[in-house]
């Protein structure tokens, strides 16, 4: 296999492509796992390595970590919090809920009137329903006067959940 | 097949030991990106190399972890990714799930309790894949789907301490 990839390039090209394929499913455990990807994809371990740290450098890979099932770990409610925030505030209260720690992921996203009119969205996970709601309440204290409603959706059922996946 | 979540409530809490519990705490934040990253980590924990390699094997054997490796921002790879959400009416519900399921684009897929009650995260390849699929979504099931891409992101750092 060729490649004229430098390892500091930071666009996605196709040695990422592979290096994404290779790892989606986990990170060799394997005491260097560059070298065992090096030598499935053909590569120096010092060049696996040196993409990865460019790719997380640049925001496509997040973080190398453990993805825990969160039932398992024992928060069993999740709860996507949303609230209806004054548009030309939520940049800084957006920011704020997001700096809670206890805020997994936080958005801003589209009104869909009159279905729908909230546009900040904040997960959050508790051990109980009420610690949930303990949670929403902290961040109602955060948001105060610029909010204007909002609600806890809790999830009922796990319909699908596959990941993200590229396809080979 | 669903699993629903009152099912999922009744798993019992895995039994940790106190050396898997520091490793999951630690593990979530990230690995460092060194040649023998998980020697680097036994020494931040003074553990052993052999230690954290076998309790990561035993916590994805498990299901404690379901997964070790990079996380993808989906959106920096390229292709497309959103939250779509549905109002589908009780008995109609199955069907429409079975349908919307179907779509390898779709990733995850919750029933939740509001009006707006199926809620999906659909990833594809490319950007323009995603207005595709809506529609193809829209017009197999017969519902219309409220699409809400995020505008803003603030934060995604899930971490549960144990």
């Amino acid at each position: 296999m060729s490649t004229s990839t430098s390892p500091s390039e930071t666009s996605i090209t196709e040695l990422d492509r592979k290096l994404i394929l290779a790892t989606q499913a986990g990170l060799p455990l394997v005491s260097d796992p560059w070298a065992e990807l090096g030598r499935q994809l053909n590569l120096s371990a010092e060049h696996v390595l040196a993409r990865f740290q460019a790719l997380q450098e640049a925001g496509v890979i997040r973080r190398v970590a453990a993805v825990p099932d969160h039932y398992r770990l024992g928060y069993r409610y999740n709860g996507m919090t949303v609230w209806d925030v004054n548009d030309d505030r939520i940049t800084e209260l957006g920011t704020a809920v997001g700096e809670l720690p206890f805020v997994s992921h936080c958005y801003r996203r589209p009104r869909h009137l009159p279905y729908w009119s909230f546009n900040l969205f904040a997960m959050v996970h508790g051990t109980t329903r009420e610690a949930v709601e303990d949670k929403a309440s902290q961040i109602r204290a955060v948001l105060g006067d610029a909010c204007q409603q909002h609600t806890i959706l809790y999830s009922s059922a796990i319909l699908k959940k596959t990941g993200l996946r590229l396809r080979r | 097949m669903s699993a629903t979540t009152e099912a999922r409530r009744q798993v019992p809490a895995a039994i940790l030991s106190p050396v898997e519990k520091i490793l999951i705490n630690r593990l979530q934040q990230g690995l460092p990106l060194v040649r023998r990253p998980y020697a680097a980590v036994a020494e931040e924990l003074n553990l052993n190399e052999q230690q954290v390699l076998d309790s990561i094997k035993k916590l994805l054997a498990e299901g404690v972890l379901t997964r070790f490796g990079p996380m993808f921002h989906a959106g920096e790879l390229g292709g497309g990714l959103t939250l779509a959400a549905m109002r589908i009416p009780d008995p109609d519900f199955e069907r429409v799930a079975a349908l919307v399921n179907g779509f390898d684009e779709v990733a995850h897929n919750y029933r939740r309790e509001h009006e707006l009650n199926m809620w999906f995260v659909l990833a594809t390849e490319t950007r323009e894949a995603i207005e595709k699929t809506i529609t193809a979504i829209e017009k197999i099931t017969g519902y219309p789907v409220y699409n809400m891409p995020k505008e803003q992101e603030f934060h995604v750092h899930l971490h549960f301490p144990v």
